[in-house]
C-alpha cells in the first residue's frame, strides 16, 4: 500500500502532547510520523485538510450492534457504517445479542463478520454470566482467547454479589475490565423515567438516582474486594460520580464513562412522552447533568461512550411505558461532545482523551488511541464549525431512535480513516 | 379546543364557560329533558383499554342525550402487546370517521402517542396515573356550584396521591381557579416532589380537618395495596386515613366531602360520611354527566348549539 499524507490540519493527539498544525503521514495500516511540513514528495497521495481537526480515531466503549439475532434493529454492517460516519474507528459491542455472546463461537462470529466488513474494529464484550441470567459464569477465559476486551452483563449486572465477586476475581486474573451497568433494580423496578419533579407531575413511575448510587457503591466495593478493574457504564447521577471520585482517591481500580445524552439533556425531554428520549439510566435533572459535565472536566469520568442502542421505529411507536429503553448515538457523539468544548467544560485535548486515548487504555489496546509512529492508522478528521441537520437520510444506522432527529448539530466528521483506508468521507 | 388531554389545557375562562353551560344542562335534565339534537350526525367512540363503568357510562349517556351515535369498544390490555398497536387501532378507528374518541388507557401519555395519527378529537378519559381532565372539570364544577367560587378555597385530597390521575388533574385545575391544594395519606403514597404537582403535603388528619374547605377522598385500590407494598392492611388504612364519624365531627362545619367513586365503604369513608349532608359525592355524578355533554359539544364545535337547545 502507498503512502498517504494529510496536510495542513490541526492535529490533536494528547497521547504525545500534540496540538497544532501538523502533517500526518501514514503507510499501509500504520502511522509513519506526525511532523510539521512533511514534504509532499514523501507520499503518493496528499489530502488537504486545512481548517479541519485531525485526531486519533474515536473508540466507543459501549454500543449494541444487535447482531446476531436482532438484525431488524441493526447489524454489524449497518452499525459499522454508522460508527465510522460518527468518526469511530473502534466500537465495543455489548453481549445482549440473541444468542447471547457468552461463548467463543458468538465472539468469533462477531469479530469475523466485522473483519469481513472491514470498516472499523468491533471489539466484543463478553457476558459475565451464561444467558445474562446472573447465575453461572460464562466461558470468560475462552472468550478472552477469542477476542473479547471486557465482560459485562450490561443492564443485567448480577444481583448476586457472590457471582459478581467471582466474575471480578476471574476477570482480574485474565487482565480484562468488568463493565457494569450499576443499578439496584429492586429500587428502580417498574420505572420508566427519572424519579424527579417531572415524574411527580406526569405520574410515570420513576427510577430514582439513588438506585444508581446504591448499585455503583456495591459494584465498586466488590471491585475493591477483588482488585479487579471496574468500568462503570453510562453514569448519570451526581451521587454515583461522588462515589466513583472517592473510590479513585482511595486507589480502587475504577474508570467510568458518560454518554452524550446524559451530559446534554434533562428529563424535560420526555415531557411530551417522547419514546426516543427513553433510556436506562434515564435522563435526569439539571443538577445531575451538570455533575456529568463537571466529572468529565475534572477527570472523574474517563470516557465518553454512546450506549448506541438501536430500536426500530415500530418498537418505539408505542405507549411510553411499553417502549424499550435506548437511543442511537454514534452520529451525535461528536457534535454533542464539542458542545462541552464550546461551553468551556473541556479543552479539545480532553475531548480527544475521552473519545480515544482513555478508551484505548481501558480496553488495553496499545496501538490505537494514538498517532505515535507505528500506531494503527486510525484517524478521525472533522470540521468543528460545520453545522448540519440530522435527518433520517443522514443516519446510517437501521434505526432512527434519537431525540436529536431533525435537529441542528454543530461539528461534522469529514473523513474517517481505519487501518490506513478512508472508510468514510462526507460529501 | 381541538382535544382535551390534560387539565393543563383548561383556562379559567374556558372553565367558566363550561360551568355555565353545564348549569343549563343540569337544569334541563332536572326538568326531564333528556334528548337534544346537538350532536345529531356526529359519532362518539368510547375506546376503553381499562375497565370502567362510571366514566364510560357517563360519556355514553352524554353522547346519547345529545343524539350522537355512540360506539363502545372495550379492549383488555393483555392483548395489546401481542396484537395491534395503539397507533394502528386508532388509525383504523379514525377511518370510520368518528368525531370524538374518548380514550381510556393504562399507560401515561397514551393519548399523546395517539394524537398525531387521528383526525377525530381525543378526550382523555384517564391515562394511567397521569390525567383525567373531565374528572377535574366535574370536581371543580361541583365545588363552584357549592361555594360559588374556588378562589381562596383550601382543598385537600386524601389517599394514594402518587398513583392518582384524579389528584394530578384536580390539583392543576383547582390551582388555576385560585384554590390552594393540599394532599394527605400514607407517606408511601405521596409524590416525591409534591411541589411539582403544585400541592403541599399535610402531616396529620387533624391538619386536614383544620385547613380544609373541601376534602376529596380517593379510592384505595384494594387489589393493589399489598402488591405494591405501599401499605400493610386495609384495616390499618381505614383506621389511620379513613374518614369516619369521629373525624367528620372534627371538620369545620362548612367543609364538604367529595369522592370520584366508586368508593369502598369502611375503607376511605364510613356510612356516616355517605349519609352526611356534607357529602357532594352524588352531586358529582350528575355534574359529571352535564360536564361531559358540554365537552362532547365543545369537541364537535357545537357548544353554541347546545346553549341554544338547553
Amino acid at each position: 500500500m502507498g503512502r498517504l499524507l494529510f496536510k495542513g490540519g490541526t492535529v490533536v493527539d494528547p497521547s504525545q502532547g500534540i496540538n497544532g498544525v501538523y502533517d500526518v503521514l501514514i503507510e499501509g495500516e500504520r502511522v509513519v510520523k506526525v511532523e510539521k511540513n512533511i514534504d509532499s514528495v514523501e507520499a503518493e497521495t496528499v489530502i488537504d485538510v486545512c481548517g479541519l481537526t485531525l485526531t486519533p480515531g474515536f473508540i466507543d466503549l459501549h454500543s449494541h450492534l444487535r447482531d446476531p439475532g436482532q438484525e431488524w434493529k441493526e447489524d454489524i454492517e449497518s452499525g459499522s457504517n454508522a460508527a465510522v460516519a460518527g468518526g469511530f474507528t473502534s466500537v465495543c459491542c455489548m453481549a445482549n445479542t440473541d444468542p447471547v455472546n457468552d461463548n467463543p463461537t458468538v465472539t468469533r462470529y462477531i469479530i469475523e463478520k466485522a473483519q469481513k466488513i472491514g470498516l472499523c474494529d468491533v471489539f466484543p464484550i463478553g457476558a459475565i454470566t451464561k444467558g445474562l441470567k446472573g447465575e453461572e459464569l460464562a466461558e470468560i477465559g475462552l472468550m478472552v482467547k477469542a477476542g473479547i476486551v471486557a465482560i459485562s452483563d450490561d443492564g443485567e449486572t448480577p444481583k448476586d454479589s457472590k457471582v459478581l465477586r467471582n466474575a471480578m476475581d476471574y476477570a482480574r486474573s485474565l487482565g480484562i475490565p468488568v463493565f457494569t451497568h450499576s443499578e439496584d433494580k429492586s429500587l428502580s423496578a417498574g420505572g420508566h423515567m427519572n424519579e424527579g419533579p417531572l415524574s411527580s407531575l406526569l405520574g410515570i413511575p420513576g427510577m430514582p438516582p439513588e438506585a444508581e448510587d446504591i448499585g455503583t457503591m456495591r459494584d465498586i466495593l466488590i471491585a475493591k474486594l477483588t482488585g479487579a478493574h471496574i468500568h462503570v457504564c453510562h453514569v448519570s447521577s451526581r451521587g454515583a460520580l461522588q462515589i466513583i471520585e472517592s473510590a479513585k482517591q482511595e486507589g480502587v481500580r475504577v474508570t467510568c464513562e458518560i454518554t452524550p445524552h446524559h451530559f446534554t439533556l434533562t428529563e424535560d425531554a420526555v415531557r411530551e412522552f417522547n419514546t426516543n428520549a427513553k433510556m436506562c439510566p434515564p435522563l435526569r435533572t439539571e443538577e445531575h447533568v451538570e455533575a456529568c459535565r463537571n466529572a468529565l472536566k475534572t477527570g472523574v469520568a474517563d470516557a465518553i461512550a454512546t450506549d448506541h442502542a438501536p430500536h426500530s421505529e415500530d418498537e418505539k411507536l408505542v405507549e411510553f411505558c411499553q417502549a424499550p429503553f435506548g437511543i442511537i448515538g454514534f452520529q451525535t457523539a461528536l457534535p454533542l461532545s464539542l458542545n462541552l468544548v464550546r461551553e468551556g467544560y473541556l479543552t479539545l485535548e480532553q475531548l480527544v482523551e475521552k473519545l480515544s486515548v482513555n478508551p484505548a487504555k481501558i480496553i488495553r489496546k496499545g496501538d490505537i488511541g494514538t498517532l505515535k509512529p507505528g500506531a494503527r492508522a486510525n484517524i478521525t478528521v472533522f470540521d468543528p464549525e460545520e453545522e448540519f441537520t440530522l435527518t433520517k437520510d443522514l443516519i446510517k444506522s437501521k434505526s432512527f431512535n434519537t431525540p436529536f432527529l431533525n435537529q441542528r448539530l454543530k461539528g461534522a466528521v469529514k473523513f474517517t480513516v481505519y487501518s490506513g483506508k478512508i472508510v468514510y468521507k462526507s460529501v | 379546543m381541538e382535544h382535551l388531554l390534560s387539565a393543563e389545557e383548561i383556562t379559567p375562562e374556558v372553565f367558566g364557560e363550561i360551568y355555565q353551560t353545564a348549569q343549563s344542562v343540569k337544569r334541563a335534565l332536572r326538568e326531564g329533558r333528556k334528548k337534544f339534537s346537538v350532536l345529531r350526525g356526529k359519532c362518539v367512540v368510547n375506546l376503553f383499554f381499562e375497565p370502567s363503568t362510571r366514566t364510560r357510562s357517563s360519556f355514553e349517556k352524554a353522547g346519547k342525550f345529545l343524539s350522537a351515535d355512540v360506539i363502545n369498544i372495550s379492549t383488555s390490555t393483555s392483548s395489546v402487546k401481542k396484537g395491534e398497536s395503539l397507533v394502528d387501532t386508532l388509525k383504523n378507528l379514525d377511518m370510520m370517521h368518528p368525531d370524538v374518541i374518548v380514550l381510556r388507557h393504562p399507560c401515561e401519555g397514551a393519548p399523546y402517542t395517539a394524537k398525531p395519527f387521528v383526525r377525530a378529537a381525543i378526550v382523555n378519559a384517564g391515562d394511567g396515573r397521569h390525567q383525567h381532565p373531565t374528572q377535574a372539570l366535574l370536581d371543580a364544577a361541583t365545588l363552584k356550584e357549592h361555594f360559588g367560587t374556588l378562589e381562596g378555597k383550601r382543598i385537600t385530597i386524601v389517599g394514594d396521591i402518587a398513583n392518582s390521575r384524579v389528584a394530578r388533574s384536580d390539583a392543576i385545575l383547582f390551582k388555576k381557579l385560585g384554590a390552594e391544594v393540599f394532599v394527605y395519606g400514607p407517606s408511601t403514597m405521596m409524590p416525591r416532589y409534591p411541589e411539582a404537582m403544585g400541592v403541599k403535603v399535610l402531616k396529620s388528619f387533624d391538619d386536614v380537618c383544620d385547613v380544609s374547605d373541601a376534602v376529596i377522598l380517593l379510592r384505595i385500590q384494594l387489589e393493589r395495596l399489598n402488591a405494591k407494598k405501599t401499605f400493610p392492611s386495609i384495616r390499618e388504612y381505614a383506621e389511620l386515613f379513613g374518614l369516619n364519624r369521629e373525624r367528620l365531627k372534627k371538620l369545620k362545619p362548612e367543609t364538604v366531602i367529595l369522592h370520584p367513586g366508586p368508593f369502598n365503604r369502611g375503607v376511605e369513608l364510613t356510612n356516616d360520611v355517605v349519609v352526611s349532608d356534607r357529602t357532594l359525592i352524588f352531586n358529582q355524578v350528575e355534574m359529571g354527566l352535564a360536564v361531559r355533554m358540554v365537552i362532547l359539544s365543545l369537541m364537535c364545535n357545537r357548544l353554541e348549539k347546545l346553549k341554544e337547545e338547553v
